[in-house]
C-alpha cells in the first residue's frame, strides 16, 4: 500500500503528496520520475519526483489538477493510499554522475516554469549538497502560482523570479532574465537546465542555442508503462527516435524536436476535456450537495 | 466407429462476436470432449509428444477423457505443464501436436488443444487449490517477470521447497498473458488471474510496481537481500519500428501501446479511466499474432481494419485458427504489401500509409522467400490509425544494469540451453528473454528446466542433495 502519508496545497492548481514507498525511496536519484496509478480503474500517470527520503521511505511528489486522474488523486487525503506507486523511472540527471571537483569550476543556471520547480528542487537539493550553489529563474503566471519559492530560495545563488502579470518579480517570462544574464550582463554559463512547460523550454532552448550553452530539457510526455515497452513517448532527438521513459526524460534541449513533442502531447486533448467537462459537472453536483447538507 | 471429422467447437458467431471482447472460443463439453478424445487412435509412438514442447504425455491424457476420468486426466497433464487453461488456448497447436497427428494425414488433427483446454478449465472448477509446500529448504530465489516463464519457473521451484519471490515491473502479475494478448482469446479474470492466484497458494511471493534494473538491480538481490540465485524471465517487450518517414505522427502506434491501453488498462471498458484512440480506418503492419490480435481488437472498438503484410499469405506466421477468425471477423488482408511512409494532415495526424508491392524472391536466412520491393508500384491507404506490429526484443533494463551478463546482437540474454545458465554465475534467464518473441509454451519449458538447474545450482553450492537426487 501506497499511503499517503502528508498533503500540502502549493496554490489553488497544485498540490504536493508525501507517500509511502520505501523500495523506490531506496534508488531515487535527481531527475527520475514515478509513475502514480490513482485507484484500481485508473490511468498509469508519471510524475517528477520533487523529493526522497531514503530513511523515511517517503518520495513527494508535486502534481498538478489539470485532468481525470490528477483530479481523483487530490479527492484522495493524507492516510489514504494510491492503488500503485512505480519506479523510480528514467535516467537520473547527468549533472549527479559528475565528481565535486567537475562541478565546482561550473556555471549552472536552472530555469523553472509553473510546475517544473518540483523537479528542478532534488536537483538543486542535491548539487547544494555536494557544495555547489547554481543560479535561479523562475517563472509562474502569477505570484499566486510560484511554488517551493523558499526551498529552492535555500539551496541557490542567485534567484531571479518572474510573472507573466508581474505581480511577483519581473513582469514577462523566463526568457527574459536570461536575455539579461547571457546578452547584458555577459555571464557565463556552462550548463543551463530548464525544466516547465514544452513552450517555455523550446523559447529556452532556441534563446541559448545563439549563445551556444548547454541546454538541458526535461520531457513529460504522453506514456502507459514507462518502462520502453509501449513507445507511446518516443520524441526525436536530433534525426533519431528516442523512448522518453527510458533514454529520458533529460534530453539536449537544442536536439529537441519540440513542434513534434507538442503536436504529440496534444493527441489525447479531446478526450481529456470529456473527462474534464464531466468531471466539472460531478464537482459542482457535489459541491451543490455539501451546500444543501450544511 | 472412429469418425474422420473433428468434433466442431462451439464458437460465438462472427457478426456477435466483432462487437464484444468475450472469448471467441466456447470450448467444449464433458460429451463432446469424450468423443473428440474417443477419435485419438492411441498411437504406439506417438508423434505429437515429440512435437510439444514440455512433452505432455498427450495420448495418455486423451484416454483419460475418453474414460471420463478427468481428474487423472488432469494429473497426466500436471506432470508436464502448469498451465494447461493457458496452452490449450494460446498454443499453435496445429504446427506442434496437432501438426504431428496420424488421424491429420488423411482426415482431421485430433483437437489436442481444444481437450488440453477442457481438462484445464475442468481443473479450475473441480480440482482444489493447490497447498503451500509442506517442507521449505531455506534458500531464496528471485524471479523477475511475472510472465509465462517467471510463474512456471516461480511455481516449480516453490514445490521443490525454495522461498521464491517474483518482481513484476508492471501493476499486475501475467506479463504477456495480461498486456499482450486479448481478452477474447484469453480471459484475464477466469482463466490468467486463477492461475496467478493457485502459484499464489503455493506460497510464491508476487512483488508488483518492482522494476528490477531501477529499483535494485540483480547485485543488490544477490548481495543485500540474500537471494541465491536470480531467475530473469523479463521477456521481449520493446517494440520495433520501421524508421521510415512520418512514423512520429499522432496515430502511429506500436502494438505494444494499442494492446496494452486495451488488455491492461482496460481502455475497450467504460469503467477504466485510460482512453484508447482506435480511429475508423486502421492499417495494422505485421503478420504475427500480436498483429492479429491488434487488428482484431481496433476491429471490435469500431474500426474499418486492414492487415498490411509484406509477404504472401503462406507466409504468415501467426496461428492459422486466428488468421481464420480474423477473416470471419471482416478483417482485410493486403498481403505483399510493404509501408514506405506515413502521410500526415496539415495537423499532424495520420491521413495515408504510402506502401510498394512485393513479390517473392529467393529462400532468406529464415528459409522463407524474401519479399523484394516492385519498383514503381507505390500506392497510398486512406488510414487515420497505423499500428506497427513488428516483432519485439528484449528490454535493456536488466541486461544493462548487470554487469558481466553477456547478450547477443538483438539483445538477447546469452544462455547454455539445456539449464538457462548466463554467464553471471547464480544468474538463470528463458523465455522470450533469451529466444526473442516466441511462444508462451516454448518460454514454459525452457523456465522448468531452469528451475531444475537452479535447484541443482544452490543445492551443489550448500553442499546438499538436488531434489532430483531424493
Amino acid at each position: 500500500m501506497f499511503v499517503i502519508l502528508e498533503k500540502k496545497r502549493l496554490n489553488p492548481d497544485v498540490l504536493e503528496m508525501k507517500v509511502s514507498a520505501p523500495r523506490v525511496a531506496e534508488f531515487a536519484q535527481p531527475g527520475q520520475f514515478v509513475i502514480v496509478i490513482p485507484d484500481k480503474t485508473g490511468e498509469r500517470v508519471p510524475l517528477t519526483i520533487c523529493d526522497y527520503d531514503r530513511k523515511a521511505g517517503s518520495v513527494t511528489i508535486v502534481f498538478q489538477v489539470v485532468g481525470l486522474s490528477t483530479r481523483k488523486m487530490a479527492r484522495l487525503e493524507k492516510g489514504d493510499a494510491f492503488a500503485d506507486f512505480v519506479g523510480p523511472l528514467g535516467k537520473s540527471s547527468e549533472l549527479i554522475s559528475e565528481s565535486p571537483e567537475e562541478l565546482s569550476g561550473k556555471n549552472i543556471l536552472f530555469i523553472a516554469g509553473g510546475v517544473g520547480a518540483a523537479p528542478i528542487y532534488p536537483q538543486m537539493k542535491w548539487l547544494n549538497s555536494h557544495g555547489k550553489k547554481a543560479d535561479l529563474i523562475l517563472g509562474a503566471r502569477d505570484a499566486g502560482q510560484l511554488i517551493l519559492v523558499k526551498e529552492l530560495k535555500e539551496n541557490a545563488n542567485k534567484v531571479f523570479i518572474t510573472t507573466n502579470d508581474g505581480s511577483a518579480g519581473t513582469k514577462g517570462f523566463v526568457t527574459g532574465p536570461l536575455n539579461d544574464l547571457l546578452l547584458n550582463r555577459s555571464c557565463h554559463y556552462d550548463r543551463i537546465i530548464a525544466i516547465g512547460p514544452l513552450i517555455m523550454m523550446k523559447s529556452v532552448a532556441d534563446l541559448t542555442r545563439s549563445f551556444n550553452v548547454k541546454t538541458i530539457v526535461s520531457l513529460n510526455p504522453l506514456m502507459i508503462d514507462g518502462t520502453g515497452m509501449c513507445g507511446a513517448c518516443r520524441v526525436t532527438i536530433g534525426n533519431q527516435t528516442k523512448f522518453t521513459c527510458v533514454d529520458g526524460p533529460e534530453f539536449d534541449g537544442h536536439l529537441v524536436n519540440f513542434e513534434e513533442a507538442m503536436r504529440r502531447q496534444a493527441m489525447y486533448k479531446p478526450e481529456e476535456k470529456e473527462h474534464d467537462h464531466l468531471c466539472n459537472m460531478d464537482l459542482a453536483v457535489e459541491e451543490s450537495h455539501s451546500k444543501s447538507l450544511k | 466407429m472412429i469418425t474422420n471429422k473433428r468434433i466442431p467447437v462451439r464458437e460465438q458467431k462472427p457478426e456477435i462476436r466483432r462487437n464484444n471482447f468475450n472469448e471467441v472460443c466456447l470450448g467444449y463439453t464433458k460429451d463432446e470432449a469424450i468423443a473428440e478424445a474417443s477419435r485419438c487412435l492411441n498411437c504406439k509412438k506417438p508423434l505429437c509428444i515429440t512435437q510439444c514442447p514440455v512433452n505432455i504425455n498427450i495420448p495418455d491424457f486423451i484416454q483419460h477423457i475418453k474414460n471420463s476420468e478427468f481428474e487423472l486426466a488432469a494429473k497426466s497433464i500436471a506432470r508436464a505443464s502448469l498451465l494447461p487453461a493457458i496452452c490449450g488456448r494460446v498454443c499453435p497447436q496445429e504446427t506442434q501436436c496437432e501438426g504431428q497427428c496420424i488421424m491429420g494425414k488423411k482426415n482431421d488433427a485430433i483437437a489436442i488443444g481444444k481437450l488440453e483446454r477442457f481438462i484445464g478449465d475442468w481443473s479450475s472448477e473441480h480440482l482444489p487449490t493447490p497447498e503451500l509446500p509442506k517442507i521449505q529448504n531455506g534458500h531464496k530465489v528471485a524471479v523477475i517477470g511475472s510472465g509465462p516463464a517467471g510463474l512456471t519457473c516461480a511455481a516449480d521451484l516453490s514445490r521443490m521447497g525454495y522461498s521464491v519471490t517474483v518482481f513484476e515491473a508492471l501493476h499486475k502479475a501475467g506479463g504477456v498473458l495480461v498486456y499482450g494478448i486479448p481478452e477474447f482469446r484469453l480471459p484475464k479474470d477466469t482463466v490468467v488471474a486463477h492461475e496467478i492466484e493457485n502459484i499464489r497458494k503455493m506460497g510464491v511471493k508476487i512483488v508488483t510496481d518492482a522494476v528490477i534494473g531501477k529499483a535494485g538491480s540483480i547485485d543488490e538481490l544477490m548481495n543485500k537481500e540474500g537471494y541465491d540465485a536470480v531467475f530473469i524471465a523479463s521477456g521481449a517487450g520493446l517494440p520495433k519500428f520501421m524508421n521510415i518517414p512520418g512514423e512520429n505522427l499522432n496515430g502511429v502506434l506500436s502494438a505494444n501501446e494499442f494492446l496494452t491501453r486495451i488488455n491492461l488498462m482496460k481502455a475497450y471498458n467504460d469503467d477504466y479511466d485510460t482512453p484508447v484512440k482506435t480511429g475508423k480506418k486502421v492499417a495494422v503492419v505485421g503478420g504475427g499474432n500480436v498483429a492479429i490480435d491488434s487488428a482484431r481488437a481496433a476491429l471490435r472498438l469500431g474500426a474499418e481494419v486492414t492487415i498490411v503484410y509484406r509477404r504472401s499469405e503462406n507466409e504468415l506466421p501467426a496461428r492459422k485458427e486466428e488468421v481464420n477468425h480474423a477473416k470471419e471477423e471482416g478483417i482485410q488482408f493486403r498481403f505483399l504489401t510493404n509501408p514506405v511512409a506515413v502521410i500526415g494532415n496539415e495537423k499532424g495526424w495520420v491521413k495515408s500509409l504510402k506502401c510498394i508491392q512485393m513479390k517473392l524472391g529467393e529462400p532468406d536466412a529464415s528459409g522463407r522467400r524474401r519479399p523484394v520491393e516492385i519498383p514503381g508500384s507505390e500506392f497510398l491507404m486512406d488510414e487515420d490509425t497505423v499500428i506497427m506490429a513488428l516483432g519485439t526484443s528484449p528490454n535493456p533494463l536488466i541486461s544493462s544494469t548487470t554487469p558481466g551478463l553477456e547478450v547477443n546482437k538483438h539483445g538477447c540474454i546469452n544462455t547454455l540451453e539445456d539449464n538457462g545458465l548466463t554467464s553471471r554465475e547464480g544468474v538463470f534467464a528463458a523465455g522470450d528473454a533469451v529466444t526473442g518473441s516466441a511462444t508462451v509454451i516454448l518460454a514454459m519449458g525452457a523456465a522448468r528446466k531452469s528451475a531444475v538447474a537452479i535447484d541443482h545450482y544452490i543445492r551443489t553450492k550448500y553442499n546438499e542433495q538436488t531434489h532430483e537426487d531424493k
